[in-house]
């Protein structure tokens, strides 16, 4: 694995020099959020250091150093995604609010009774309970794509679910619990033959995989900064400037607005439509930090790296005995959800934590998929760019102590 | 003995375990030697629900006295709730009631009763105590 210097990465994160219960951190849990580095920690100290002032409003000098610096952000994450315009770029809180607030404004506009949303059955809670919501509200109905106990979508099921009835599809990039990459490039493109959108959650993916908007076709795309090294609080929601244009806001206040008459109120132009109210500036002016940070290092890189690692962990993992991995699709990133045979997920991260190993249990907000597989859960152990072999070893030692006094 | 007494010899026993691993292997210890629910009590409506690990509680009224018994599909979370019901089960509603558990906080297991660590055992400890107050004021 020589993609790059993983002690120099290392280096830049410094809660991994950090200890729990005595011993050395190894953090597994990077699907939740990922640890920030150096450049993004200091780069928070410098906005409150030097640029702390309210975006888009005054004329005063602070303002015009916080709104360039915020601007620049929705720069980089054009580049970054390859939008073809920077007012296709929506600042969220995250991956929830975007899904949201496209469920609540394109559902308003273009959802009635008897038409149909499509989601698949690996989504996380926030891809599907918005959308449930509007079904109900509108009375429209709830369609799930089906997935194999390998944890792939059933593509011939979701081409028989498409119809003139459908309004939206919604599906994940790369599935937050078993670490599925979903072929969306050709969902998106089925869909577009019946003149249907597709939202995708790219939660899981940002962070992993080199995404580009225009040559997925993709008419929304939706991500958080937490989960790719930046920090918490703010998100990403890109949509096509056609289906954003024909939207109605999603929140009234102050910066979404051009004119405000008691009589009517004309809407600001995108992106600011979108963005009512003081957003949160600093996570908004740090996410830039964290792009550069992983333009510093190559998402390529990255994407590689992990691979491998993925590949290593899958292995170590396979040998250990009485090991289950939920989710062996042919395409994987960075997500690996297993049970120990006889011993209970929340049981087993228990003692992953005594042993300074952090990892997910629990249904990892996706009940329904827990169900698909009748399982009350799973054990996750999700990678990042500073992860190392060394960590994957030590993991597998710890599963073998909690087996041995679990079992 | 009072639910004090047993709290302090609670915290006797655990004083002797030198680690944090021969705490957890009593812990597990216990939650497989808990006396089983009947399986007509493992029903959703006796379902304490957290959000990983589940536990079912039953309470029976016996001379006066209320009477624990409960399951885990977790072990570490069973044994958990077989020290609670070591402390709260054979005792008089209005004692569980106004009981003050100290005892997991001193063996040093505080985290267990964390909101944020989803094992359902906040949610037992208030269980418990409504169950007996709903007794003591049936009485």
């Amino acid at each position: 694995m020589t993609h790059y210097d993983i002690h120099s990465i290392r280096a830049d994160f410094p809660i991994l020099k950090t200890t729990v219960n005595g011993k050395p951190l190894v953090y597994l849990d990077n699907g939740a959020t990922t640890q920030k580095p150096l450049a993004v920690i200091n780069a928070i100290t410098d906005y409150y250091t030097l640029k702390n002032s309210n975006v888009h409003r005054g004329v005063h000098h602070l303002s015009q150093v916080a709104t360039d610096a915020y601007e620049i952000t929705r720069k980089k994450v054009k580049h970054y995604i390859n939008a073809a315009h920077e007012h296709e770029i929506v600042m969220t809180s995250g991956t929830t609010h975007g899904i949201n607030l496209v469920s609540s404004c394109y559902g308003k506009q273009f959802v009635k009774a008897g038409d149909e949303i499509i989601i698949s059955a690996m989504e996380h809670h926030s891809n599907i309970v918005p959308w449930q919501m509007l079904c109900e509200e509108r009375n429209a109905t709830l369609k799930v794509i089906p997935i194999s106990d390998d944890g792939e979508l059933d593509m011939s099921a979701y081409r028989s679910l498409l119809n003139d009835r459908v309004k939206m599809v919604a599906v994940t990039y790369v599935s937050n619990t078993l670490g599925t990459i979903n072929p969306v490039k050709e969902i998106i493109k089925l869909a577009h033959e019946y003149g249907v959108p597709v939202l995708i959650d790219g939660a899981q993916a940002i962070q992993h995989i080199a995404v580009d908007v225009q040559a997925l076709d993709a008419d929304f795309f939706v991500f958080s900064g937490h989960k790719m090294y930046g920090p918490t609080g703010v998100g990403v929601l890109y949509g096509k400037e056609k289906w954003l244009e024909l939207m109605p806001p999603y929140q009234g206040g102050g910066d979404m607005i051009k004119e405000v008459k008691f009589e009517k109120t004309i809407y600001n132009e995108l992106p600011f439509k979108f963005e009512a109210g003081t957003p949160n500036i600093e996570a908004g002016i740090c996410l830039a930090n964290a792009i550069d940070y992983i333009n510093e290092v190559g998402l390529n890189n990255i994407s590689l790296y992990e691979t491998e690692l993925l590949k290593y962990a899958t292995k170590a993992l396979n040998d250990v005995e009485g090991i289950r991995i939920i989710g062996t699709s042919q395409e994987k990133s960075s997500v690996i959800s297993f049970l120990l045979d006889g011993a209970h997920p929340y049981d087993v991260g228990v003692i992953l934590d005594k042993l300074g190993v952090a990892v997910r249990t629990g249904h990892h907000c996706t009940q329904p998929l827990m169900e698909r597989f009748a399982i009350p859960g799973t054990v996750r152990a999700s990678i990042a760019m500073y992860n190392t072999k060394e960590e994957i070893d030590t993991l597998v030692l710890a599963i073998k102590k909690a087996a041995s006094m679990l079992l | 003995m009072t639910i004090k007494e047993i709290q302090n010899e609670l915290i006797e026993d655990f004083s002797f375990f030198e680690d944090w691993m021969s705490k957890y292997e009593y812990i597990i210890q216990l939650g497989k030697e808990l006396p089983l629910i009947n399986e007509a009590y493992k029903t959703d409506d006796l379902l304490i629900k957290g959000c990983q690990s589940r536990v079912w509680l039953h309470a029976d009224y016996q001379d006066g006295k209320v009477v624990f018994t409960a399951d885990s599909d977790a072990i570490i979370t069973k044994g958990l709730v077989s020290l609670m019901i070591k402390v709260l089960s054979n005792q008089q509603p209005k004692d569980i009631v106004n009981s003050e558990l100290y005892f997991i906080d001193e063996i040093g297991l505080k985290e267990h009763l964390s909101p944020t660590r989803a094992n359902g055992l906040v949610s037992m400890v208030k269980q418990m105590k409504l169950y007996a107050m709903a007794l003591s004021a049936k009485v």
